[in-house]
């Protein structure tokens, strides 16, 4: 943990985007997680990808639910509106203040435990219902807060901190995601911003449920030889799924992959993304493909990681339930109160 | 493909203090203002005196060369206020006579003669005394001190300061040749002197020949010469209305002087345009606060008088041109007339040798300057040294310490029969700073404030009287305040290849966006690739070894606040915060490290 408050003092040719702020501009205050913890490389991918996407904070909901993970939104977007939920709870959150207010863009903070122990049914609900959200889930496989115990995310050829083996198999939360429908489902790792930024970046802007499973060190429980989720076996067994290039709409689309090389998705709002291509097979739009890759990736020991699927023509929970476009707490009274007239009219329907 | 950076080369992490850097004297500047912060005023005099010789007149009068490489410049407005913090180290410290090196009573049977009592030699004697040298100073004026002495007057340096830290030295048994100028320096050279050192300065102010010059001279004064009759007090008042020609800092100190000697409409004028004044900002201002106009583009044409009875000097106004980098002054043929009771020149000064014979072995260029060597001070005469303003003409005070020091060395080992190319290596060290986990024994947590300004005497009191010091120093809590503004930059970042595990925590949290992870390429290109590229090429980067992704570390040192925070957030201790030492070496054996925590 720092003591000391982050100097005010930056660089004086930090590069400022399109609404004038610098990158330093989208922080939080300093992270008192662990030193070298994954997560705070989490954070600082968010910051990186809100400024890349010049967006104003305030137009940005943070939600989280309880743990190492659940502590982050703290450390990025001073200004954005946020909501330390219960544990396990916050899609539930996010389901509400989305349905409330729909102009705002939602990005959720959980971690394993969050999501796939006390949250699994949450976060089930949330992605059947496609709920607009970017859910970020800061995978480190260990209960940190706790001091250490296996999380339901730690797989089984793993060992903790003291050598004892893990008794259960482990969840895959991307594969569940795209079984359940979601529509964008991506796994990084909090070591490899290159790919991790534009990877929040084009989540932030699909409009439906846009996983992404980082895989995130625990440098405290989770970082030693025998652990499937250190910096080293990640970098050692990682498989990349395909480059991203996320192209957002004011920006001219021109991607470096020769002909062929690419496959370029128009999503329903207009934007592009483009991949480089890992092999003739590889169409991250083939959900069957994509889990068969995985599961065959995963049998060899590999970590796959990129975008590992993409659909760009789902609707999101407000177009299934057609709600207003108007969000729900900008409704006036006029909007929402048929007014005296019209009420009596209804209840002369049954007199 | 760069190299891992040789950081056990002394001068690396010597230039990441850019203050200390910049100092003829290398003094330990950061180190100092630490000290200062934590109220031990008298070690941190001890460290510049061993540094600098004359901390209390320094921190009042120094060119401070160190300010404007300040690294906090590079992120803030102003830079620290090095010079004024030396001061108040010199106002609050308790008696230093304890901690003074000790005089041998038995010499070492050498006899050295100073030539021209000012900084310079008085530095060389300072170097010598404690290792038993026998010294003589000879000195044309009543006391020694130089142009301390005469030419900055007493309300910007007080008469007691320079005392006490020039009688420091002479109290170590320094032969006093006083009131006695050398007219020949053949005569020195057959008395049974070991070793000469020239320390005379440049004292021949330049003048002014235009017409009336001659006829009105009378009221025509050399400024530095007025200002030593000031200071020895064969001068006590001036005209009303004088003014006054030239844009260094020896206008400055006329005018203000003039001013206090009864002075009412004083003024002073500049050939070039104001932005190219010689004087230094600061004293300018202090001209400007007590009520002196400035007169930029005034070029002087003649001194107008009757029957020799000076009445005023007409000037023409110019008008600069800059082309690529190149100023033009052209006369306009504009005249304008300032009428006046007297004109003080301080439009340069210059060294001059007429009393060194010119067949006694000693060689002078085409400029009539003595060839002096430029690391060992030696003329072409082997027992003649030279330093201070007489080698190269006029610096300042700081510059003829670092002299001062190098010929000692030199004269120390031609003395004992060494070679004078066999200079001493610098002391260095380093030390880690780290206490407890998050923990660190220098104040890491830096201060936001702005320059604090030091506080003045009352304006219309010290326009009357020529001898109360304008600036009135740093109390303790300024000193303080101010100290807080340095970013500890000889606390080092140390970087160890395999102790990190490229986990980017030092890269998230680092505030000022100098650390970087990349694959290896040339200087040229790496420096493009960061995340801020580092343009500034005065500044180093430093790079790793190859790390376990096959990639580097690169971190510009230019913008670094010293902050600590990559280390503070490192997991591993692959980065820790260590000290830097860098102490020059001197004649005498330095003991700055006593004082260094």
């Amino acid at each position: 943990m720092t003591f000391i408050k982050k100097p005010i003092f930056r660089h004086p040719s930090l590069p400022t985007n399109a609404i004038g702020l610098t990158y330093r501009d989208y922080e939080g205050v300093v992270s008192t997680l662990c030193a070298g913890c994954g997560h705070d490389s989490i954070t600082a991918s968010i910051i990186d990808a809100c400024f890349e996407l010049s967006l104003p904070a305030h137009k940005i909901a943070k939600l989280s639910g309880i743990g190492c993970s659940s502590k982050t939104p703290n450390y990025f977007l001073n200004n954005a509106h946020g909501f330390n939920s219960v544990h396990g709870r916050m899609p539930s959150v996010a389901t509400g203040a989305n349905l409330a207010n729909r102009d705002l863009t939602y990005i959720g903070v959980s971690g394993d435990g969050d999501t796939a122990s006390i949250g699994l049914g949450q976060y089930c609900h949330a992605i059947r219902r496609q709920l607009n959200l970017t859910y970020i889930v800061e995978n480190n496989g260990t209960y940190g807060l706790t001091k250490g115990q296996f999380s339901a995310t730690n797989d089984k050829n793993s060992k903790n901190k003291r050598g004892m083996d893990n008794p259960f198999g482990s969840i895959d939360l991307a594969v569940m995601a795209i079984e359940l429908g979601a529509g964008f489902v991506a796994r990084s790792f909090s070591g490899d911003k290159e790919q991790l930024v534009p990877l929040i970046k084009a989540a932030l802007d699909y409009d439906g449920f846009a996983l992404i499973d980082v895989i995130s060190p625990c440098v405290t429980f989770n970082n030693h030889g025998y652990s499937t989720k250190s910096y080293d076996y990640i970098r050692e067994h990682r498989s990349v799924f395909g480059d991203l290039d996320f192209v957002p709409e004011e920006e001219t689309i021109n991607t470096s992959y020769a002909e062929g090389e690419s496959i370029s998705l128009k999503l329903h709002n207009g934007r592009e993304i483009n991949f480089k291509k890992l092999g003739v097979d590889h169409d991250p739009t083939n959900q069957h493909k994509v889990i068969n890759i995985l599961r065959e990736n995963r049998a060899e020991g590999k970590v796959t990681t990129g975008l590992l699927y993409i659909d760009p023509n789902k609707s999101d929970l407000h177009q299934t339930l057609k709600t207003s476009n108007t969000p729900l707490n900008a409704l006036a009274m006029d909007d929402l109160c048929p007014g005296n007239d019209y009420i009596d009219n209804i209840n002369n329907l049954f007199r | 493909m760069m190299k891992p950076t040789d950081t056990k080369n002394p001068n690396y992490y010597h230039k990441v203090v850019d203050c200390q850097w910049a100092c003829p004297a290398h003094t330990p500047v950061p180190e100092y203002i630490r000290l200062i912060a934590q109220r031990k005023y008298t070690e941190a005099y001890m460290i510049n005196w061993e540094s600098n010789v004359f901390p209390g007149v320094l921190g009042r009068t120094c060119d401070r060369p160190c300010e404007p490489a300040c690294r906090r410049v590079r992120v803030d407005e102003e830079p620290v206020a090095i010079c004024r913090l030396k001061r108040a180290a010199a106002d609050n410290k308790s008696d230093v006579s304890g901690l003074l090196p000790e005089i041998p009573n038995q010499k070492n049977g050498k006899k050295i003669a100073m030539i021209g009592g000012g900084p310079a030699s008085l530095t060389v004697a300072r170097d010598l005394m404690p290792l038993g040298y026998d010294c003589t100073v000879y000195e044309k004026d009543p006391q020694a001190g130089g142009l301390m002495r005469t030419n900055i007057p007493s309300f910007r340096l007080p008469v007691g300061v320079i005392d006490e830290e020039v009688d420091r030295i002479l109290d170590f048994g320094v032969v006093k040749k006083f009131n006695q100028e050398v007219k020949s320096l053949k005569v020195i050279l057959d008395e049974d002197y070991d070793a000469i050192f020239v320390g005379t300065g440049a004292p021949k102010g330049k003048d002014l020949n235009v017409p009336g010059r001659h006829e009105a001279s009378d009221n025509i004064h050399v400024g530095i010469d007025w200002l030593t009759s000031v200071a020895f007090k064969h001068i006590d008042k001036i005209g009303q209305r004088v003014v006054v020609i030239g844009g260094g800092n020896t206008a400055m100190d006329c005018c203000r002087t003039s001013l206090r000697l009864g002075g009412k409409d004083v003024k002073v004028t500049v050939r070039s345009p104001k932005s190219d004044m010689k004087a230094s900002d600061w004293e300018i201002e202090e001209a400007e606060l007590e009520g002196i106009p400035i007169f930029d583009n005034h070029s002087p044409k003649e001194f107008i008088h009757e029957n020799g009875k000076l009445k005023g000097v007409l000037f023409e106004k110019m008008k600069a041109e800059y082309n690529d980098g190149k100023r033009t002054l052209t006369a306009t043929g504009e005249t304008v007339l300032f009428e006046c009771d007297d004109v003080l020149l301080a439009i340069g000064q210059e060294n001059a040798f007429p009393w060194i014979e010119r067949d006694i072995g000693i060689e002078f260029n085409q400029w009539e300057q003595p060839i002096v060597d430029k690391t060992t001070f030696q003329s072409t005469q082997p027992r003649v040294f030279f330093g201070g303003d007489a080698a190269w003409g006029p610096e300042n005070i700081i510059w003829a310490v670092a002299h001062g020091h190098q010929a000692a060395i030199s004269i120390d080992n031609f003395c004992q029969n060494k070679d004078l190319k066999d200079r001493p290596s610098p002391l260095t060290n380093l030390v880690s700073q780290k206490m407890g986990i998050h923990e660190w024994s220098y104040p890491n947590d830096i201060s936001n404030d702005d320059r604090f300004a030091v506080p003045h005497a009352d304006i219309e009191t010290s326009l009357t009287d020529l001898n109360l010091e304008v600036e009135l120093g740093y109390d303790e809590k300024l000193a303080f305040d101010e100290a807080q503004r340095c970013l500890n930059c000889d606390i080092q970042t140390v970087f160890t290849e395999n102790l990190c595990i490229e986990c980017d925590a030092c890269v998230d949290i680092c505030p000022i966006d100098c650390i970087n992870f990349t694959q290896n390429d040339t200087e040229e290109n790496l420096r493009k690739k960061l995340t801020v590229p580092a343009l500034n090429l005065t500044q180093d980067i430093l790079v790793s070894d190859s790390l376990k992704t096959g990639r580097v570390m690169v971190k510009d040192e230019d913008m670094c606040l010293h902050c600590g925070l990559c280390a503070e957030r490192c997991p591993t201790g692959a980065w820790d915060m260590q000290k830097f030492t860098y102490i020059e070496s001197h004649a005498k054996k330095s003991t700055i490290s006593e004082y260094v925590e």
